[in-house]
């Protein structure tokens, strides 16, 4: 009988050391990690994955002259784009006093660089250039760090980020955090890095940004979502790229 | 720009005679299914790709019909026996007067 109960305490130790472990090695991952093969296959293959339309659109954008001062995006950061390596990773950023994500960036060069009309958010040709400037950092680490500058946007971002609201009454960290890996309905609930901006999600049938990943997630728990564009969507943007700081950007990913 | 005459091959460039080549076709199409509604309640009508061929040195090898059922951006994945060189020929075309072209070459040794 005691041999018995030395071996039942034995089990409970190995098991509550593979438990430890497990949680340690898989302590932060991409949603890549939790798809099937299928889909990560469709993403490795650029020739596959079907983002590769919009990464064409937005590279004929940015070699597109127009506007009263006939520039194109090509005339001032080069005609491959490869000036912008690394420029994705820094993204939400405070410029000149005001917080910017990467497309409200593009918008912003476009209005007073080519004296363009903006691109409306979510419109198709924001989301190609923004994935087509996204994508010549893929694979480089995520760089967003706590400044003087930024730290009172990443302050309310993270209260964001731990705000209960709509009719459920639910926060973002109580699922992906909290329940991260554990599963809603059939699917598997990521732990909400956001590493593949703009994404090509198959539920969508097409290219979609972070903001409206976000406003999906705020009409489910039954919330007024926040604005496109709006502050509180660059806040919220701010928090969850500092919190994936380090992950390597994969522009464009694929997610079921 | 959902729906541009973009699409992509991908197949080898080269292959031994008797060889099984497998290709890959994907189009940039929304496949807009026709039972689907705008936000006024005013059906969205169906504009699809109806059909996909490819026809290798002129004969067609390869032909697939495409229903509401089937996703935006579709990918075909066929394959067929390296024969000849020559040029392999792409299309597809369908709903409102959409045809996109695309062609391969192949070097059969």
């Amino acid at each position: 009988m005691r041999i018995v109960h030395i071996i039942i305490c034995c089990i409970g130790i190995t098991s509550t050391y593979l438990v430890t472990a497990e949680a340690q090695t898989s302590a932060r991952q991409s949603g890549y990690q939790s798809m099937s093969a299928e889909n990560q296959a469709l993403q490795d293959d650029p020739n596959a994955n079907p983002a590769v339309f919009w990464l064409m659109d937005g590279q004929t954008l940015w070699k597109d002259s127009a506007g009263p001062k006939q520039k194109s995006c090509a005339s001032c950061h080069g005609e491959s784009g490869q000036s912008m390596k690394g420029a994705a990773t820094h993204y939400p950023k405070v410029m000149s006093g005001k917080l910017q994500t990467l497309e409200g960036q593009i918008n912003q060069c476009r209005a007073f660089n080519q004296g363009l009309p903006q691109f409306a958010y979510e419109s198709k040709q924001l989301l190609a250039l923004t994935a087509f400037v996204a994508n010549q950092s893929k694979g480089l680490p995520i760089d967003v760090q706590k400044t003087a500058n930024n730290q009172s946007d990443l302050k309310k971002g993270h209260d964001w980020f731990y705000q209960r609201m709509g009719q459920l009454n639910l926060s973002c960290a109580q699922c992906h955090e909290e329940r991260a890996g554990l599963k809603l309905g059939g699917s598997i609930i990521p732990q909400a890095h956001p590493t593949g901006y703009p994404i090509y999600r198959i539920e969508w049938q097409s290219l979609g940004s972070l903001e409206r990943r976000l406003r999906n997630c705020m009409s489910g728990v039954r919330a007024q979502p926040f604005e496109y564009g709006s502050t509180e969507m660059a806040q919220l943007e701010l928090y969850l790229m500092w919190r994936a700081r380090g992950m390597p950007l994969e522009t464009p990913a694929v997610r079921p | 720009m959902s729906k541009t005459s973009r699409t992509v091959i991908t197949m080898p460039d080269k292959a031994k005679r008797g060889e099984i080549i497998e290709i890959r076709a994907i189009a940039q199409h929304d496949m807009e299914t026709g039972f689907r509604y705008d936000q006024n309640g005013k059906r969205i009508p169906r504009d699809i790709i109806r059909s996909f061929t490819c026809s290798y040195g002129g004969v067609e090898v390869f032909k697939a019909d495409f229903y509401p059922g089937v996703g935006a951006n579709p990918m075909v994945i066929f394959s067929t026996i390296a024969t000849e060189s020559g040029t392999l020929q792409f299309e597809w075309t369908g709903d409102d007067g959409y045809e996109a072209l695309n062609q391969a070459q192949i070097t059969v040794t």
